[in-house]
This record gives C-alpha cells, sequence and structure tokens, in this order.
C-alpha cells in the first residue's frame, strides 16, 4: 500500500535540489562577501519565545505546530520554528549579546499550519540580520545584498516596494484611536489589508486627506517624501521623523541608481516590525521581505539592541530561476560479463574518472541521464568509449585516449 | 445511507424532545436511554448512533456522520485549533444552553482580565477545553502560559495548582458556589445542529433537514469566543498554602469507594469523602498533608508537573502517562490492589480476528485498509499499535461510551474490562489483554528532595503499605 507524504508537504526532486543549492551557494557567497556570518538555529522552539505580545500576531499563533515535548508534563509546549528572525534573536541574546554588531545568515526551514493542504506547511527561506545597526545605512545595505542575490540568480528586474510600519504604529497612535483599536488596525495593516486605514474617520477634512494620499499614491524617488512631508497636517506632526527616515534610505537607493516604490499599501509583514519594511517583487512574484524591528531583542529578553532584516523564499525563487543542468556528464562503466578481471579494471577505471571530476555510475545498463559509455576490453587495458544518444562507438582506446576524448567533448 | 450522531448526557432529555416533536419517532432514544443505535420510526432508513458528546463534532469533522446534535461548547474546542474542519454549524436548537467561564478562586488574588494580563508568573490554565483554552491565552497575549488539559474536577485546581479555570456552568452562580470567581464568560451557546460539509454539498440531506427546521424555534446564541468581563464583588480570602505541605489527590467517580474502603482499612480518618456534602477538599487527619479530589485520568500528568506529590490513581492510567512521558518523574510507590481490571484490545463478533496477529494479517491481506483504533488510552492505543506492527493504523481518541465505536466507526478498542459481560453484549470479543490495572499509589521523585515532604511522604507511604495487609474494618 502506497503511503503519501503528509498534507501541505513537498518532495523535492533532484532537479529542484539542484535549483535549491544553486541558491544556497549564491546566498552564501554573497552573504560571505558582505561579512556575513551563517548560523542555524533549533527547527523546535519553546511556545513561550513566541507568545510575547509584539513577536507574532494571534493570527500566526494559531497556526503554530504546537505540542507537549516527551519531557512535557509539566505543560510546557514546544513548536515548530515558525519564522527564523525571532529565534535568531534568542540565539543573539543567549551567545553573542556581547557584540555590538552581528551579521548574520541562515538558511532554514519555517513551519505553519495550513488546514487545506493546498498551501505549503513547511517553506524554506535564505534569511539576512543585521542586529544593532540603527542607521538607515543598515537597511540600504541589506536591500543592496538581497539585490545582488536576486541577480546573480538571474532574477531581474526586481521591484523593490518601500513602507513603514512605524509610521503606521505612530499614525494610529496620533489619530486617538482606542489601544485595543490601535492594536486591532494595525494587525489588519500587518496581514496586508491596508484598507483598515480607510475605515478609520479623522477629525478633520485636512487628517482624511493625507491618509487618502498614503492608500492611494505610491511614489517613486525620495521626492515623493518630501511632498508628503510637505503636507503633513499639524496634528500628525509625530509622523514626520518616520517620513524622513524612509526619505534617508530612498535617497541613498537613488544615490546608487536603484529604482524602488514607495508604496503605503505593501506594509505586510510580522507584528515584530518596528520601522522601514520592504517587499521585493520578481516576475510580479513576491520573492522576499524584511523590514526593521528595534524592539524585538528586548521583547526576547536582550538589552536596547536595534536591528533589521530580511528573508527571500526559496520555495518561489527554485521556480523562478533558469533550469540548472547537472554539473557534469554522466558516464556509465558497463560491466557486461561480470568476470573479476573486467570488474577490477571497471572500478579502476571509475576511480580514475571520478578523480578528474567526472560523474560515473557502473552497472549494465545505462540511467537515462548518462552521455558517456565505457567498456574495458579483456585485458582491461583498452576501452570503448560510446555516445549514448548517437551510439556512434570508438574502440580500442587506451586510458589517455579515452580522457582526451571525454575532455574534447566537454569543451564542445 | 444517512447518518446523525446524537448525544448522550446533558443534552439527552431536550434532544430526544426535539426528535419527538419532528417525527424522527425515536422509541429508545430518551433522557434514561442507554442505547447506541437507536432506530428511527420516522426515518427507518437512518443510521443513528449515541456518543459523548465531546466525541460528536470530531466523527462529523471526519465525515463518519453527516448529522450531529452537539453543545456549541465542543464545536468551539474542535473549530478553534483546526479552523478549515468541515463542519458546518446548521442552525441553533434554542435548548441545553451553556456558559464557559474563566474563573479563578476566591483564595487567589486575580480577579480581572487586567490581573491576569499583569501576571509577571507563567499562568497555569486548567481546562476540558485545552483548543479554547490556548485561544484564550494567545487573544490575551500572555506570554509565559501552561495549558493543563483535563478530565474534569477543574474547579479542585485553583488557586494553588493553577492560576486560571475555564470552567462551563449555566450561572455564574454555580462557580461561586465551588468557591472560585468568575472573571469573564467567554463563551454562550446552545445544542447546534452540525453538518459534515461534504455531505451537504454531495448528499441529499433536506428529508432530515426540514423537520429540524420546523421543529426548532429560531434562536441564535452567541457563535464565537468573546470576552465579557464579570464585575466580580467577591472579597479576596487569603489562605495559607504551607510549605512542605504533602499534596494527595484522591479520585472521584467509581474509584472513589475503593479507596475510601483502603484508606479506612489503613486507619487515615478524612472528612467529607464521601459523605455528603462532598467537597473536592475534604480534611485529612494527618498532619502537614492535604487532600483535593479530582479524576483519577488526570492524577499521573499533575503529579508529574509537581502539582500534586502523591495520587491515589489506576496503573492503566499511570502507564497511559508513562507511554507519552518515559522520562516522567512519576512512579508506583504503593500497589493498592483494589479496582482490578484487564485492558484488553477488543474487536467486533463479525471481524474475523481471534488474535493482534489476525489483525495483522487482515491488514497485510488488505481486507483492512487502515486500522481504526479507539480508546479513552490513546498512548496505550498508540503504543499497542506500535508494537505489534499494526500499519497503517490510526488512534482515534474517546471520551467514553467507547463499546458503541464498534464495528461502524473503529475496528480495535483498547478499554478496561472487569467481567468483560458488558463487551459481550455488545457483541464484542477480547483478542488480546494488554495488562492487568489495580489502584496504586504514585508520587513525584523530584518530591523527595524537599526534606519535610520527604519524611511526610515515607510516613504516608509506610502506612498505605500497612493498610495492605490490614484486615478490612
Amino acid at each position: 500500500m502506497k503511503i503519501p507524504k503528509c498534507k501541505g508537504a513537498s518532495d523535492w526532486m533532484p532537479q529542484d535540489m539542484r535549483q535549491f543549492r544553486h541558491i544556497e551557494e549564491v546566498f552564501r557567497k554573497s552573504c560571505s562577501g558582505w561579512g556575513y556570518n551563517e548560523i542555524r538555529t533549533p527547527s523546535l522552539e519553546y511556545l513561550q519565545l513566541f507568545t510575547s505580545a509584539g513577536t507574532l500576531s494571534p493570527e500566526m499563533l494559531g497556526r503554530l505546530y504546537s505540542f507537549l515535548d516527551w519531557d512535557g508534563w509539566s505543560g510546557e509546549r514546544v513548536v515548530l520554528r515558525p519564522d527564523g528572525t525571532i529565534p535568531t534573536a534568542r540565539l543573539y541574546v543567549e551567545q553573542m549579546a556581547d557584540m555590538p554588531l552581528a551579521r548574520l545568515c541562515y538558511i532554514e526551514n519555517m513551519f505553519s499550519f495550513e488546514g487545506s493542504g493546498q498551501e505549503a506547511r513547511e517553506r524554506w527561506q535564505c534569511g539576512v540580520e543585521l542586529m544593532g545597526s540603527a542607521e538607515p545605512e543598515g537597511d540600504a545595505e541589506l536591500i543592496l545584498l538581497a539585490l545582488e542575490i536576486l541577480s546573480k540568480l538571474d532574477i531581474t528586474p526586481i521591484t523593490i516596494k518601500l513602507s513603514h510600519v512605524g509610521l503606521f504604529r505612530t499614525l494610529l497612535k496620533e489619530l486617538g484611536l482606542p489601544p485595543e483599536e490601535q492594536e486591532q488596525r494595525l494587525l489588519e495593516i500587518l496581514t496586508g489589508d491596508i484598507r483598515a486605514l480607510g475605515k478609520i474617520k479623522g477629525e478633520s477634512p485636512e487628517v482624511n486627506r493625507f491618509l487618502k494620499l498614503l492608500l492611494d499614491l505610491q511614489g517613486t524617488s525620495h521626492g515623493f517624501l518630501e511632498n508628503l512631508r510637505s503636507v503633513l497636517p499639524e496634528k500628525l506632526a509625530a509622523v514626520k521623523p518616520y517620513i524622513d527616515s524612509l526619505a534617508g534610505t530612498a535617497s541613498l537607493l537613488d544615490s546608487i541608481g536603484q529604482s524602488y516604490e514607495v508604496n503605503f499599501a505593501s506594509g505586510e509583514g510580522f507584528e515584530y516590525y518596528t520601522g522601514m519594511v520592504f517587499q521585493f517583487y520578481g516576475r510580479g512574484e513576491l520573492v522576499g521581505k524584511g523590514g526593521r524591528y528595534d524592539e524585538l531583542v528586548p521583547l526576547v529578553g536582550g538589552g536596547n539592541v536595534p536591528a533589521s532584516g530580511f528573508a527571500l523564499f526559496i520555495d518561489k525563487l527554485i521556480c523562478l530561476i533558469p533550469q540548472l543542468s547537472g554539473s557534469s556528464p554522466k558516464i556509465l562503466v558497463k560491466q557486461e560479463s561480470g568476470r573479476v578481471e573486467e570488474m577490477k579494471a571497471a572500478f579502476e577505471i571509475a576511480r580514475l574518472l571520478r578523480g578528474k571530476g567526472y560523474a560515473v555510475e557502473m552497472g549494465k545498463s545505462a540511467a537515462s541521464d548518462c552521455t558517456w559509455i565505457i567498456s574495458s576490453a579483456r585485458d582491461g587495458k583498452s576501452f570503448t568509449l560510446v555516445n549514448a544518444s548517437t551510439e556512434k562507438d570508438q574502440k580500442g582506446l587506451s586510458f589517455d585516449q579515452l580522457l582526451q576524448r571525454l575532455g574534447e567533448s566537454k569543451e564542445c | 445511507m444517512l447518518k446523525l450522531a446524537l448525544p448522550k448526557g446533558a443534552l439527552q432529555s431536550n434532544t430526544a424532545n426535539l426528535l419527538q416533536r419532528a417525527g424522527f419517532g425515536y422509541a429508545d432514544y430518551h433522557e434514561s436511554s442507554r442505547v447506541y443505535r437507536p432506530k428511527s420510526q420516522g426515518f427507518p432508513a437512518l443510521f443513528t448512533k449515541v456518543f459523548h458528546e465531546k466525541d460528536l463534532a470530531v466523527q462529523v469533522a471526519i465525515g463518519n456522520y453527516d448529522l450531529a446534535i452537539c453543545g456549541l461548547d465542543w464545536i468551539m474546542e474542535l473549530l478553534v485549533k483546526y479552523h478549515s474542519d468541515a463542519i458546518v454549524k446548521v442552525r441553533d436548537l434554542g435548548y441545553g444552553q451553556r456558559n464557559l467561564y474563566l474563573a479563578s478562586s476566591r483564595f487567589s488574588a486575580i480577579r480581572s482580565v487586567a490581573d491576569i494580563k499583569s501576571s509577571s508568573g507563567p499562568v497555569r490554565i486548567i481546562s476540558e477545553y485545552p483548543n479554547i483554552a490556548e485561544a484564550l491565552a494567545l487573544r490575551f497575549r500572555l506570554r509565559n502560559f501552561r495549558i493543563m488539559p483535563a478530565w474534569g474536577a477543574v474547579e479542585a485546581y485553583p488557586p494553588e495548582h493553577a492560576e486560571l479555570a475555564i470552567i462551563p456552568a449555566t450561572t455564574s452562580e454555580e462557580l461561586k458556589a465551588k468557591d472560585l470567581v468568575p472573571i469573564a464568560r467567554i463563551l454562550t451557546g446552545n445544542a447546534w445542529l452540525i453538518a459534515n460539509r461534504n455531505s451537504l454539498a454531495r448528499k441529499d440531506l433536506s428529508s432530515l433537514l426540514l423537520p429540524f427546521h420546523q421543529a426548532a424555534p429560531e434562536a441564535e446564541a452567541d457563535r464565537d469566543i468573546s470576552i465579557s468581563e464579570i464585575d466580580s464583588e467577591e472579597k479576596f480570602e487569603s489562605s495559607v498554602f504551607p510549605d512542605g505541605e504533602v499534596s494527595l489527590a484522591l479520585a472521584d467517580g467509581h474509584q472513589q469507594s475503593h479507596t475510601n474502603k483502603f484508606l479506612k482499612k489503613a486507619g487515615i480518618k478524612i472528612r467529607s469523602y464521601r459523605q455528603p456534602p462532598p467537597t473536592r477538599r475534604p480534611q485529612i487527619e494527618f498532619e502537614g498533608v492535604s487532600v483535593k479530589v479530582v479524576r483519577p485520568q488526570d492524577m499521573p500528568g499533575q503529579v508529574a508537573n509537581g502539582n500534586f506529590d502523591l495520587a491515589v490513581t489506576g496503573r492503566d492510567w499511570l502507564s497511559d502517562h508513562k507511554y507519552q512521558f518515559p522520562a516522567s518523574p512519576v512512579q508506583e510507590l504503593v500497589n493498592l490492589g483494589f479496582g482490578w481490571v484487564r485492558i484488553v484490545a477488543v474487536v467486533h463478533n463479525n471481524l474475523p480476528a481471534e488474535s493482534t496477529g489476525d489483525l495483522r494479517q487482515l491488514l497485510q491481506s488488505g481486507q483492512i485498509p487502515i486500522l481504526r483504533i479507539a480508546s479513552e488510552y490513546t498512548n496505550i492505543a498508540d503504543k499497542y499499535a506500535r508494537d505489534n506492527h499494526l500499519s497503517p493504523y490510526k488512534v482515534i481518541p474517546s471520551w467514553g461510551a467507547t463499546e458503541a465505536y464498534l464495528p461502524e466507526d473503529a475496528d480495535v478498542l483498547i478499554e478496561n474490562t472487569e467481567t468483560g459481560k458488558t463487551l459481550a453484549k455488545n457483541n464484542l470479543k477480547i483478542i488480546e489483554t494488554l495488562f492487568e490495572s489495580t489502584g496504586c499509589l504514585i508520587g513525584n521523585s523530584l518530591s523527595l528532595t524537599d526534606p519535610v515532604k520527604k519524611e511526610r511522604i515515607e510516613r504516608l507511604v509506610e502506612i498505605f503499605q500497612k493498610g495492605l495487609a490490614a484486615p478490612s474494618p
């Protein structure tokens, strides 16, 4: 009887894994080039890590895989990691609290309950976290690093959308909403329902006009933010520093000629975000997102350490990057007779070819992706080379001649 | 064939009346009936089965039944955790109103939701509704909480063994009578007619839905978890829970009389354990020991988490706990010998299996595609299937009336039996005895690290051991 895979789980085939490993390699190389060090956090964490108000929204907490561990008689629950940033913040607090600045990156899987089984319950992502930097330059560094990775993966052009959660938090407060409603509206905005702002009626037509501008307009230079600042109602003056902060990063991107879109309707993200948030779109797909989370480290028990980060979604990238083929032509060393001398010669030639960087299989028949088939003569000293697709053969080749022919075909 | 599942217990009487009005004509489903498969005169082709209320929503969700009548509390207990489950709430039936309250103890300083939110330590919530409890803790944004699932008697736990309890009651006055302080009403609901989503989409259920529509008056109480705070005028009464006091849990239910007899035999005097009015906190004449009366099913877990130092429970529940938590600090201290039962694997007489090996053969030959094992002892059932390589299998947790599962809704039961007569009466046969179970005194090995407790525990254990040899009073 066939036993199917779990609902919402995915098998990755060799082709997927080729794509995955390529993304990993590009990601690691770029991160390393920018001074980021790789970490790995455990798949299991205590539920408590994620329940602090301000870390994950109740909606996300409701989709956690939480359960009692084998020593869970105390009622303490563990969860399958739903997010990469919060465990990284925990690791930072536990292991690196004395470092003023930490550049960290990881490649990890995240888990989230999904009832229908139509969507993935396990998602892979490449994450980058910059702990200890409060400067707009830090946010710009993250955006540029993400762009470098996406560019090396041949995913271009990339659309960047910028928004600011801190701006929304302050805006909701300045509008005089009760704390519960502020929290509710913010959660709606963070789940992508920017129209939640439209439900709010400001006290003056001026405030309402400003809210409408935030909702409806998208800017493509820091000039747009200057414009917003100039029409900012007096009552909402507290929002100004956030527009300035966004303008700081926008100016940096302008100066290096990187295009972007300031789009306040793209504020979707995690509850722990406190500042600028950004999203990366490639060929119309959201392939990554990130933002500033200056209050997360204190929330998980650390000092007052500002931080920001981003994640690229590997499951999405796998489908978008060009299809990769196997690294080198695969060769079958054929052993038909089963005689000891032939076997010995076959193992020896296979070992030598592997030493030269070829992928070599041994057996009686060729796998479908084999390029060459080699069989040795009875004396074990001369070889026949067969092109698997054309079936043309070259008999009586010495090992050196064999290598030469293979090398020539590699160059072609 | 259309299938309807009905509740036993609190909703049984009103549900029987409704079915009568709706023309279902169940002669054998009424207030005191114990029939599991009542026959409908009005709808002879309808298959009907009676379940413990907590199992009904699950049976509809997994598609075993097209329709069921179930309290909203148990529907929500499933839906808050498994949002996409295939349950459609069809009609509020207007009877059996039950409220769920969040409550603390009058000996606890917690009096409001604000007190809960500002609590500094871990907040322990005990409930028969663990999913609702978790949803509530998340809604309150509690950073550090523990959910303690219980089979019942949750009113016994606050304040020293849990900060909060989620407890069903008709009015908040009922809670006050149990020394609890209602903090908020979190759910109000009646019995509902529920349907399986697929059944509604694919089958013609109209002949059944229409009579319900006509016989049940329009009613609609709250549908969702909502926090309605209760201003409590109860005064906080401080109570001393001294350090070094040994906390002993004694069983309610059918184990109570066995335990009571044994305590008498051992010469331990205890007041209000059996005599009316019943109390969850009887007085024991043993210095430095306090007693609570709780469900035996909950005891191993509660001893493991340190809520109780000692408990009198059954080896069956101890085994179930140890199979789930092999490293648990709970251990058996004295085998008390009373309440002997066998834990057995049971199948329907019609199943061609006389042993566990036969079951394996039926699975291997494909005659049973997946073995469904229903049990109150989910961990024992799981271990039985694993140890006997009964693959593939699934364990169906049950909260009672388990013998009704065979043969339609399960293939095997893991059940306790004394004489086997009830099983035989239900056309069931035992194919294997897993082990024998008796009452036992269990303890938490970590409790012995406190020298004062250690001395008291050792004295108690000695008295229990002597009680074994003592003649019956």
